[in-house]
């Protein structure tokens, strides 16, 4: 490439970088203003002073409870959705039985399924189950809908494992359950954490779900936490900056950490086909 | 059988193994389908008893405007994400796979908006959108295009199209990565072929990459066309489907209907219609497109 078009190619690529980067720039600083200077000075404009008070008042207005919340429902359903997921794409991968390809189908087409069409039922059967207003209650539809992919994802790795191994360990006297537990599970590993990435942050950023099923305030997770926030603080634009940027700030963070699985496991989703 | 024999049998362990899979999958995708379907033929406010009307609902379905108006909505949508999403994806994606200082840089950073929750994207777009103290206006101001600032949001002429703006924001790295993917496989020769033929930058990307990437986009616009006719979030939160219905799509119409006016029977409805459509589309692209990748 010529010294010329390397020059455009950059000059391209940065009017996408401040397009991408700008609205965050935009909701740092305002974030930082109070209400009062929000409205009477430029938008452009730096905050005139670094203050965190709007954090502050934000964490204690329950931002601390969403993010734990939000925490427990996401941990509990990814550990529910990697052990069940994994069991199953493992008879799937390697267990010869006649119904195996429809037993894949029928998980495949679970990814058809729009999550609006279950929305009445699930409301009504989590009513009916007493889990309306409990995190638990986010739990099955989160672990449902995160099942066909994860299952897709982990039997494609699965089928890639050599026979040898497990017969190796059958004739040694291990039974099936110490061959997936002692055999299997650590060899997919690099498949579990992309799964584990791509629900993970898939379910930290859930929201109808938890609008339908979750109205007390003490049970909000993040995303339903910010939007009530959002109601609450709607003309206060710099408090409510706040609160979205507090409630990017942990992915972020994992984002910094680790980039290229973090990119890895939320193109892994995509990319079947 | 005894435990032993019972440990044994491949179709029992198999079972064993497939049991927790299958009842999640059950219980909140599958049978949800025929139930939703059952609900559509009742009035039902979600709490009282039910009340049979019949086909009623279907056939206030057929003759809803605003239901017709929000599913053309989705098929815009559909269109917009094509046409704006593919090709940006497609010229990033090929400028980062240039050899350019920072491009792994430039590509940490694009990838920022994927990260970030709807409801997060839709409340920093709402506040760039403010006609009065916005990003937005603020900007076309200060560039001389003070005719072209307005209410981004409230004017129903433009709504949707303002409410679909963000979408793409967030979606485009995700098509980009996938894209800079499939470029980094194109085998080098190819380029290097091309280049001994005299082609220049642009005659390799028309005649190499392109076809090269055929499957990946054909991919990618699966994805794209599922995805936009059952979107919800981002709309719901700009505009919740307002100004009267005009950035309405068939997602924020039944949550409308059915969680906030409490009409469940007639929001059951339009979900299956959603759902209807949503496979037929996907069906019938779906079977075009695995020809075309075949020929």
């Amino acid at each position: 490439m010529s010294k010329t078009a390397k020059i455009i190619v950059i000059l391209l690529a940065g009017i996408w970088l401040l397009i991408t980067l700008y609205p965050f720039i935009f909701m740092l600083q305002t974030s930082m203003k109070t209400n009062m200077e929000y409205f009477t000075t430029s938008v452009w404009a730096f905050p005139e002073n670094i203050s965190l008070d709007n954090y502050l008042t934000a964490m204690n207005s329950g931002f601390i409870r969403f993010y734990l919340n939000s925490l427990f429902v996401t941990i509990t359903s990814l550990v529910i959705i990697i052990i069940s997921a994994s069991m199953a794409a493992y008879m799937i991968a390697k267990i010869d039985f006649k119904l195996s390809n429809s037993v894949f189908s029928f998980f495949l087409a679970g990814m058809m399924i729009p999550i609006h069409i279950t929305l009445i039922p699930v409301y009504r059967m989590t009513q009916t189950m007493g889990l309306y207003d409990k995190l638990t209650g986010l739990i099955g539809p989160y672990v449902a809908f995160s099942l066909p992919i994860s299952i897709f994802i982990l039997t494609g790795f699965i089928a890639e494992i050599p026979r040898e191994l497990e017969e190796a360990a059958y004739i040694d006297g291990a039974n099936i359950f110490q061959i997936f537990t002692k055999i299997i599970f650590p060899l997919i590993k690099p498949a579990v954490s992309t799964v584990a990435i791509y629900n993970l942050v898939l379910l930290w950023n859930e929201f109808i779900y938890a609008l339908v099923l979750i109205s007390n305030p003490d049970k909000w997770n993040l995303t339903l936490g910010l939007w009530n926030f959002q109601g609450q603080y709607g003309t206060n634009v710099p408090m409510v900056m706040t609160g979205v940027m507090l409630s990017v700030l942990p992915l972020l963070l994992f984002y910094i950490f680790l980039q290229e699985k973090v990119i890895k496991g939320m193109t892994a989703g995509a990319v079947k086909g | 059988m005894n435990k032993k024999e019972l440990m044994n049998n491949k179709y029992f362990i198999a079972a064993l193994f497939l049991l927790p899979a299958v009842i999640f999958s059950l219980v909140y995708l599958i049978i949800p389908i025929p139930l939703s379907t059952y609900y559509s033929f009742f009035k039902w406010d979600g709490i009282g008893a039910m009340e049979f009307l019949g086909l009623d609902n279907w056939s206030k379905l057929l003759s809803d405007p605003i239901f017709w108006s929000s599913m053309a909505n989705n098929f815009k949508l559909v269109l917009i994400s094509l046409v704006v999403q593919i090709p940006i994806a497609l010229f990033l994606a090929v400028l980062l796979t240039r050899k350019i200082k920072g491009a792994s840089f430039f590509k940490t950073i694009f990838f920022v908006p994927m990260l970030l929750s709807s409801i997060a994207v839709a409340f920093l777009w709402r506040y760039m959108y403010d006609p009065t103290f916005g990003l937005i206006n603020s900007f076309l101001n200060l560039v001389g295009l003070e005719q072209l600032t307005r209410s981004w949001l409230g004017n129903s002429d433009i709504a949707f199209y303002s409410a679909s703006a963000p979408i793409q924001w967030r979606f485009i790295p995700l098509y980009m990565i996938i894209f800079m993917a499939a470029i980094s496989n194109i085998p080098k020769q190819l380029y290097e072929a091309a280049e001994i033929d005299g082609a220049n930058n642009w005659q390799s990307f028309f005649y190499v990459t392109l076809p090269m990437l055929r499957s990946t986009v054909v991919n990618a616009s699966v994805l794209i066309i599922v995805g936009s006719l059952k979107y919800f979030a981002m709309i719901f939160a700009l505009t919740g489907g307002g100004p009267n219905h005009a950035s309405e799509l068939m997602a924020t119409y039944l949550y409308t209907k059915s969680f906030t006016e409490m009409n469940m029977g007639y929001g059951s409805t339009i979900s299956v219609a959603l759902f209807l459509v949503a496979l037929i589309v996907s069906v019938v692209f779906l079977n075009f497109s695995k020809k075309d990748v075949r020929n």
